[in-house]
């Protein structure tokens, strides 16, 4: 389980050996023995709010434009991302566009949040103001994170990596753990791609990045073209969330292009766009850069299509694999990484291994010499409690660490601890009670309170270590908490089943404790 | 034959010397506070940020090169140092760099990296880095909250477990001796300057258990004795107690540092702190249970009619489970 230097060959046949009805969970090791990265990011969820925001304009804008009798002309003001500010001209009419804004409502689709709208509308003098609503943003983050979470998951599992472990934590974060790779880098590379992908109508092509773009429009540079910039209108016509499926693949050239497949809905949006715009041109973006800007020559139906540019054969590949993993929802943060090398990991299981044992030694040898037989017994529970630990440890799939490690070399010694208060107790008894068997009987019940009181409160710092930490330290909690169970266990139960089973044998008229 | 450390009755007379050890306990307390604020702690990046590398090469670590190599980065506070462990050979040489995090941004770029590992490599062709850990500021300050939260937290739950077992005096004597051993470890800490990060928490957790293990042995028997002899005066009881179970309180130190002086010397580089700071705290945690919480029981003194009726808070229902 934690042995090293083997060949997978020699494991796997040694694994032959077991029999399949046994359980056969090994214990898994942490990150800081086996190598790997780990990683802890923040979604940046707020970048939601302001795509939703940039989504709700066009609808807003048609809703106001169809009353322009009463509100006047409509446009849309700069402001907070999170925010969508709209000037209407006839001010005095900021309370007829609020209700109308107002009506544009939906109710948001989540449990706590029911009844709530999914705006807030409120009006600024001439200036309407929409905002997501609290109960819609909770609802918001939270779809965000699990959308993040899952395509996390599908982009390194696409890599082939082997278990990684992928999880939720707290409000807004991901923690990433992947075994076996030699740089947080990598895993960074892997998922921090956005590969966002939109089809944008482009308004004109430019050499000047600093150009003013004009309303509703964004400038974007090109890909492979140095010092070409595209204005392009900030609404896609399709985006990346709408792909079924993309393949890498070569164009009528030959070279490396991918191939894609819109949905449903995508596929209708595209093919109306290219029917009612044949001949103007129209941008392909990845994350922020124009890839091509090909002219629609015919209405192309059916939802599929080619992105060609200059790529390898390995970046045709990537790309198709990071647009089939989906864009992520929203940027990461990368707030914790970190790396260790797998020998850094095999060395400290070595030093850990050599430790144990060696303290395991010297504890048997301390127990033996001071009580004899009774250290015997105790050194059978030691061995006892090791097993117990271990196996408890696979079962449930805890994970073991290097603090773990140092958690079950210290049970080593503290385990011998209900042992010796027994002991001590049964000297003592022995100076006073009737016969060694009362003495051992009393010396039992008598140190239950202490061993008790004792390794409850240790329980309960364990139990808050548990809680409060975080990866190798929590390794450590469980270890520690575990050994602590199973060392009162082992003590109160097997030592004393052996002592009676020696006693009734042998029948001692005295015993030397 | 019996190895016996402790004679088989001892009555040694804990409180003869009590003005002294208990003035020693108050002064090394002091001590360690000033120490903790004018040295301060050496914290790892766990709780203030940055990156940690750790370097490995066949030739020997030459400190100065290392820094010379990175200053142009000008990457502000970097501190080198050279690790040592028996099992690393000659060829084995290790130094960990620490990078200040730098503003503006959470974890360090990888850019940054990159330049120091090139720079290093530059001074050293044989180097390579076994791991590299970067903590941002605002996961690093989390981390710092959550860390007083949990001494704090089982310092209180402690405290609750032992009065609802115990009189309240006993619990008030348990805390001190905790606050006694947390408060001079984290004084040792701020003196040799080891590093300081969440590991040592975790250390600082299990001082708190193991200290509070062997203090409840001793107040354990202190209970049961006061129920037995109800006119002893209670500084000889409490005495009698101790020495009852000092050889006990001795044995399970031998064992426990046994096994620890193990993991110090042959556990490696990686968890040496960690395990320096629980060895530590096991001496001390020992000595406190002996000098310090008994004190403080015998200072504010325990209520001992136990079997007036009318008197409900006379010993605590929660205490009678020993048979």
């Amino acid at each position: 389980m934690i042995e090293t230097g083997q060949t997978d060959a020699e494991l796997q046949a040694d694994a032959g050996l077991w029999p399949e009805w046994m359980p056969s969970g090994l214990v898994n090791l942490g990150l800081d023995l086996r190598g790997g990265a780990h990683l802890l990011a923040e979604v940046q969820v707020e970048e939601v709010y302001a795509a939703r925001m940039e989504a709700f304009w066009p609808e807003v804008r048609d809703a106001l434009a169809a009353q322009r009798d009463t509100v006047g002309f409509v446009t849309r003001e700069e402001g907070d991302p999170s925010e969508l500010r709209v000037r209407i001209s006839n001010a005095d009419q900021a309370a007829a566009a609020l209700e109308i804004v107002r009506g544009l409502a939906t109710p948001v689709a989540s449990i706590t949040g029911a009844g709530a709208n999914d705006i807030d509308v409120r009006a600024e003098g001439a200036e309407i103001v929409v905002t997501l609503s609290e109960a819609e943003r909770v609802a918001t983050d939270d779809r965000t994170i699990r959308q993040a979470l899952e395509i996390v998951r599908r982009r390194i599992d696409e890599v082939g990596t082997r278990e990684p472990t992928i999880q939720r934590q707290g409000e807004d974060r991901i923690l990433i753990e992947v075994p076996g790779v030699g740089s947080a880098e990598e895993v960074k590379e892997i998922i921090g791609t956005t590969a966002q992908l939109t089809f944008q109508p482009v308004v004109s092509r430019t050499s000047d990045a600093n150009e003013s773009a004009g309303p509703n429009n964004e400038i974007l540079p090109s890909l492979d073209e140095q010092g070409v910039f595209y204005i392009l209108e900030r609404n896609p016509v399709v985006s990346g969330e709408e792909l079924v499926d993309a393949q890498p693949a070569f164009d009528q050239n030959g070279r490396p292009a991918v191939n894609f497949r819109f949905n449903p809905t995508g596929a209708r949006a595209f093919g109306d766009y290219t029917a009612e715009n044949i001949g103007s041109p129209f941008a392909i973006v990845l994350d922020e850069e124009v890839i091509s800007a090909p002219v629609i020559q015919s209405h192309i139906p059916g939802g599929s299509g080619i992105i060609t540019g200059n790529f390898t054969v390995e970046e045709s590949t990537q790309l198709a694999v990071l647009l089939r993993a989906g864009a992520l929802p929203a940027g990461l943060e990368f707030l914790e990484e970190r790396t260790i090398g797998p020998e850094l990991g095999a060395d400290s299981i070595e030093a850990g291994k050599l430790a144990a044992i060696v303290g395991a030694l010297g504890v048997v040898v301390f127990m033996v010499a001071s009580y004899g037989l009774f250290g015997v017994f105790a050194t059978v529970a030691l061995t006892f409690n090791m097993i117990l630990i271990f196996a408890v440890l696979s079962i449930l799939g805890a994970t073991l660490t290097l603090p773990g490690i140092a958690g079950i070399v210290l049970t080593v010694g503290m385990a011998v601890d209900a042992n010796v208060l027994v002991y001590e107790r049964i000297r003592e008894e022995l100076k006073t009670a009737r016969g060694p068997a009362r003495a051992i009987d009393l010396g039992y019940e008598k140190a239950l309170s202490a061993i008790l009181d004792g390794n409850v409160t240790t329980l309960i710092t364990a139990l808050i270590l548990f809680l409060v930490g975080s990866g190798p330290v929590r390794g450590f909690a469980i270890t520690l908490g575990l050994g602590i169970l199973t060392s009162v266990f082992t003590a109160i139960f097997v030592t004393r089943l052996l002592i009676v089973m020696w006693f009734e044998r042998r029948r001692p008229k005295t015993i030397e404790v | 034959m019996r190895l016996r450390i402790v004679p088989q009755d001892t009555k040694i007379d804990f409180f003869r010397a009590a003005k002294i050890t208990f003035g020693a306990s108050v002064l090394a307390m002091i001590a360690s506070i000033v120490l903790f604020f004018v040295m301060g702690l050496n914290f790892g990046i766990d709780f203030q940020g940055g990156t940690t590398i750790r370097t490995e090469s066949e030739s020997t670590v030459d400190v100065r090169a290392y820094r010379e190599a990175i200053a142009p980065l000008d990457l502000g506070d970097v501190v080198i140092t050279e690790v040592f462990d028996p099992s690393f050979g000659d060829d084995k040489n290790v130094a960990s760099v620490r990078i200040q995090a730098q503003d503006g941004t959470e974890a360090v770029s990888a850019q940054t990296i990159a330049a120091v590992e090139t720079a290093l490599q530059g001074v050293d062709p044989t180097i390579t880095f076994p791991s590299v850990e970067s903590v941002g500021p605002k996961v690093s300050g989390e981390l710092i909250q959550s860390a007083i939260l949990a001494v704090l937290g089982s310092l209180v739950a402690i405290l609750f477990y032992i009065w609802l077992r115990f009189e309240w005096q006993f619990a008030v004597g348990a805390l001190a001796a905790l606050v006694h051993d947390v408060v001079l470890t984290i004084g040792i800490f701020a003196a040799i300057q080891i590093k300081f990060d969440l590991a040592i928490i975790a250390a600082l957790l299990t001082i708190v258990g193991y200290s509070i293990n062997d203090t409840v042995v001793v107040f354990d028997r202190a209970r049961e004795n006061l129920r037995k002899f109800k006119t002893m005066p209670l500084r000889d009881l409490l005495n009698l107690s101790a020495n009852e179970t000092l050889s006990r309180t001795v044995m399970t130190s031998g064992t426990t540092l046994l096994a620890l002086l193990a993991l110090l010397v042959l556990g490696g580089d990686v968890i040496r702190g960690f395990v320096f700071a629980i060895f530590w705290g096991v001496i001390v945690g020992t000595y406190s249970s002996i000098y310090v919480a008994k004190n403080i029981v015998l200072m504010l003194g325990v209520k001992r009619d136990w079997d007036k009726k009318d008197d409900p808070k006379a010993g605590t229902q929660f205490a009678n489970i020993d048979a």
